[in-house]
């Protein structure tokens, strides 16, 4: 392995800090010279916050010279996706409307990555309001992928999963909706994962699409992604939707998985999301089929099961993210908080409210809101919202039903490789069918990781296990056991950034 | 100007169809989805945080106090409780409601299909309820520098958000037909049974004046035998006596207005104290779509039928129940406990005789001299500045021979114009029944001297000439005479 820290995973560099060959400090001044080095090319930040990232740094080493007993990632540093909410740090969803707002609260997943000691390095740029499959749409500029910096890094959340792979930070939180850990991670060779809904608390991530959003980590290997799940995992009693249950043992799961022994796991190929595979590209699949050689090398069962319900599933999240988002994002009209337009003692209340948001909101954030609020219409909403919840409950029978045969769901993350910057821009169906294989498990609310399982034509390529509800330790035992059979990880063997 | 039938003709060609939705705002510590105060009267923004501003990121968690209050309201008004529920989203744009959107419950309400029998004139009314949901009030906004708070014309908006977030219960009747000419009286006493009903379980202190309690009024007419009319919505009436009003007044005006040909337009209405008007507010035809959705932030909540039976065995006596009890104890007819009832009396009475004043009493002072007060300055009789300690200390007074009905009404005078409770007023005004036998028998000479007539009569063997002389020495003692006294010492000295 290489000297330098930043070349170094999470759990290797918590162990050095703890067991005092290197401080918090060191490590986290690293990464933020990382950042000074290279983001200028890879954009993944929008706020880096030096200071307070290394007075962290002296807490997170002092406590450990204490000898108190600290968490397992201790005076690890990480990165925050900015549609989570950090006291004191500007927080804006990568939007206008929200430019210079500073919140006076932590997210509770905040507050437990603050309590693990581990030093916030910056906010990550990400899709406005998480909407969008390439991070093309901030506000702010875009991310490139470190692979190939006239590639998209995925998104939404292509600023954490960039910023991971580009080894500006061991580790980030991202948020998931339809895909946004999962096929970022995918496109950049990191290790994304999507946690049951609701055993993360959503306290303080700003909503797109309650119903849906989960926060969870990224990472360079499964392991290091289990250890930040289970720092931000648990009961809220402040997110009335969150799951009152024992976090799912998913670092020991990872180290089961790391084994490379699934003799007595089956796994279920599901026949819509792979069959034809007419979004997928060759290489993909080639990569895809190369993963579940290996797994079933290590003694996994491999079943085929069929989920008919899934090839509705992305027309169904595209009504009910819409929809939510649209009433989630009233709330942005300029009275209290963030960007006021038009307020020039001639305008009316309500004109200043239309005006800011006119201003405030990017095209695809408002082709959503325009799209729910048309989902939820009278006259329209049973056709629409009410449909696509039926399509939901199918989503979750199928899933029921999978899990009565097997123990976890395959499938490639996403159908393509990283794109290129403006490819899509034109063809957005193009760009949805990012999250045609992501978006089944948000709508039925189980797990979904992302491990990478090649290349294809130089890309990284994605492996995507899903477990049932609560059975997040399956899907990381099965992606850390396939991590086992990749050689070297493909989070080593990122290519070089250049800076600017 | 608007046209107004008499009440009379209009009753003579039409009948009125009521409905009422009130809202009552919970008296719970914290806030519906926060654990804000709710105490009334704070600084503005004081009580506030992330939840109730709707700042990103926030969330809310259902306050189970206020689901439990209105689990009471419900059985008290005999709904079934929904054993799965959950909240909605009603979303539209307004300043002061921090998400815009309301989280309300639109499908799935909390209590449903219950009734309030009503008594007016001797007639029970079976008023029956739809629902009874809840949800949260929104902020409130004060426009600065217009005319008259006004947003016409104003510089500035302010909006106050202590009161954003409050646990609201609205409860819904079903259409009420039938009531013919009792529409008003019939409207009335809804709301004071509602309200009463509320008061006694505890779950808020239902002001209607300072707006705990708002009723909004729906009214149509229709000829007898013909379907039921276009219904009018009047908002936010702050009064029993103005959902009185508000309904005659709809009724007058509606019906002009059918006699004319002309129709009714479907729209809420502003209702005026000062006049007794009502005057047209938002019209439904440009009314929002709500775009109603289930509130994903929120779990559905599934009552447990043993909580549900828990709450019903704490529930207490119904008002009507008490009444009865009341009647019974305080030896009222049936008149004179509903002229009581109607007066919105019964508490009043039932507090003044737990102050020591005699029954009788009581019901004598709220339902004469204090309700004539009471109508005179177009106030609710709680309204009054006097409360029922002091009415007792009165007829305690009355009960001592220290006051006479006369000066008894003096003595409210003074302590409704702020003088003081009544011992003061009556020291301060020098209000007192004069028992000096010696100053009242010089006044009863000076009388006889100057009367000689009437006391020959007397001295004759008729007593009822008496009365001639007695008022005289009233006269003469400015009413402060025990008139009883003051015949006596006649007597004694002409027979
Ligand atoms: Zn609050």
């Amino acid at each position: 392995m290489s000297d330098r820290i930043i070349d170094k995973a999470a759990a290797e560099l918590a162990a050095d800090i703890r067991e005092g060959r290197l401080t918090s400090v060191e490590v986290t001044t690293a990464f933020l010279d990382r950042i000074d080095a290279v983001d200028g090319t890879v954009g993944a930040f929008l706020h880096v916050d030096r200071e307070g990232a290394l007075a962290a740094a002296r807490e997170a080493d002092a406590a450990v010279a204490a000898g108190e007993s600290v968490s397992p990632l201790a005076g690890v540093p990480i990165a925050v996706k900015d549609v989570v909410v950090t006291k004191g740090l500007p927080t804006t969803a990568a939007s206008k409307i929200l430019e210079g707002w500073i919140p006076p609260y932590d997210a509770t997943i905040v507050e437990r990555v603050k309590a693990a000691r581990m030093p916030i390095l910056g906010k990550t740029n990400l899709d406005e309001f998480a909407m969008g499959s390439s991070t093309e749409f901030s506000a702010y500029g875009r991310t490139a992928n470190p692979w190939d910096t006239g590639r998209i890094p995925g998104g939404s959340g292509g600023g954490s999963a960039a910023a991971v792979a580009a080894k500006m930070a061991p580790l980030a939180i991202g948020t998931d909706t339809g895909g946004s850990i999962r096929q970022p991670s995918a496109v950049t060779g990191t290790f994304g994962a999507k946690p049951t809904y609701g055993s993360n608390s959503r306290y303080g991530v700003i909503a797109f699409s309650s119903s849906l959003d989960t926060p969870g980590p990224v990472s360079r290997n499964a392991l290091d992604a289990a250890l930040l799940h289970e720092v931000i995992s648990g009961h809220d009693p402040r997110d009335s939707t969150a799951v009152d249950a024992p976090v799912p043992p998913v670092a020991e799961a990872a180290r089961l998985g790391a084994t490379g022994d699934l003799s007595g796991v089956t796994l279920g190929v599901v026949t819509e999301l792979t069959a034809g595979s007419d979004a997928a590209e060759p290489g993909v699949v080639e990569a895809y089929r190369a993963g579940i050689d290996q797994l079933v090398k290590l003694g996994a069962q491999i079943r085929e099961v069929s989920c008919p319900s899934f090839v509705h599933a992305l027309a169904a999240y595209y009504l009910i993210a819409p929809a939510e988002a649209s009433s989630n994002l009233a709330r942005y009209d300029g009275v209290r908080y963030g960007l006021r337009a038009g307020d020039d003692g001639e305008r009316g209340l309500e004109e200043v409210m239309s005006l800011t948001r006119e201003v405030g909101f990017g095209p695809e954030v408002k082709r959503r809101i325009l799209l729910g609020t048309y989902a939820l219409s009278a006259g329209y909403i049973d056709r629409f919202y009410g449909q696509a919840q039926k399509v939901r409950t199918l989503v979750k029978r199928d899933f029921e039903a999978a899990f009565e045969q097997v123990d976890a769901l395959v499938s490639p993350t996403t159908p393509f490789t990283a794109f290129k910057f403006g490819e899509h821009s034109e063809d957005l169906y193009r760009m949805y069918l990012a999250d045609l294989y992501t978006v089944p498990a948000n709508l039925y609310g189980g797990p979904g990781v992302s491990v990478p399982v090649g290349l294809a034509e130089g890309l990284p390529v994605g492996f995507q296990v899903m477990g049932p509800v609560m059975g997040d330790d399956i899907a990381y035992r099965v992606a850390a056991a396939l991590e086992s059979t990749q050689e070297p990880l493909l989070a080593d063997t990122a290519p070089e950034i250049e800076g600017k | 100007m608007t046209r107004l039938n008499t009440y009379d003709a209009a009753m003579a060609a039409y009948e009125p169809v009521l409905g009422i939705e009130t809202h009552i705002e919970l008296d719970t510590n914290t806030k519906m989805f926060c654990g804000c105060s709710t105490v009334f009267g704070a600084e503005p923004n004081t009580q506030v945080c992330p939840v109730c501003l709707a700042l990103p990121g926030a969330l809310p968690v259902a306050n189970k106090a206020a689901v439990e209050a209105t689990i009471k309201i419900g059985l008290a008004l005999n709904c079934s409780i929904a054993e799965w529920t959950r909240f909605a989203r009603k979303n539209y744009f307004y300043p002061d409601m921090p998400k815009n959107f309301q989280t309300s419950q639109h499908e799935e309400p909390l209590c449903e299909d219950g009734f309030v029998d009503v008594v007016v004139d001797g007639e029970s009314h079976r008023i029956e309820i739809e629902r009874v949901h809840l949800e949260e009030d929104t902020g409130k906004t004060l426009h600065v520098g217009g005319a008259a708070g006004r947003i016409h014309g104003a510089t500035e908006s302010l909006v106050d958000y202590n009161r954003a977030g409050i646990p609201l219960v609205e409860i819904v009747t079903r259409p009420v037909p039938g009531t013919g000419a009792l529409a008003p009286e019939v409207a009335r006493a809804y709301a004071a049974e509602l309200r009463d009903i509320v008061r006694s379980l505890g779950v808020s202190d239902v002001r209607m004046e300072q707006g705990s309690m708002r009723c909004d009024v729906n009214v149509s007419l229709n000829r007898p035998g013909e379907e039921w009319g276009t219904r009018t919505e009047t908002k936010n009436v702050n009064s029993l006596r103005s959902v009185e009003r508000s309904v005659r007044y709809e009724i007058r005006r509606q019906s002009a207005l059918l006699d004319a040909g002309d129709k009714i337009l479907q729209e809420t209405r502003h209702f005026h104290e000062a006049t007794g008007e009502t005057s047209p507010g938002r019209s439904k035809e440009e009314a929002t779509d709500y775009r109603y959705f289930p509130e994903p932030d929120l779990a559905v909540m599934e009552p447990s039928r043993a909580w549900v039976e828990e709450l019903r065995a704490t529930l207490p006596e119904p008002p009507r129940k008490r009444r009865e009890r009341l009647q019974a104890a305080w030896a009222l007819g049936d008149k004179e406990m509903q002229s009581v009832v109607n007066a919105d009396a019964v508490e009043l009475i039932e507090a003044t005789i737990a102050a020591g004043s005699s029954a009788s009493g009581a019901v004598k002072w709220w339902l004469g001299e204090l309700s004539r007060r009471a109508n005179e300055s177009g106030v609710e009789l709680d309204a009054l500045d006097i409360a029922p300690s002091q009415v007792a200390e009165l007829q305690g007074m009355v009960d001592d021979g220290r006051l006479n009905d006369k000066l008894a009404r003096q003595v409210i005078d003074g302590v409704l114009s702020g003088e003081g409770g009544p011992a003061e007023v009556a020291a301060a005004r020098g209000l007192e029944v004069v028992s000096d036998t010696g100053a009242l028998e010089a006044a009863v000479d000076e009388a006889i001297a100057a009367n000689p007539d009437a006391a020959d009569k007397i001295r004759g063997g008729k007593h009822a000439a008496a009365g001639a002389l007695i008022g005289a020495v009233m006269k003469s003692t400015k009413g402060q005479a025990d008139a009883g006294t003051v015949r006596r010492i006649i007597l004694d000295k002409l027979s």
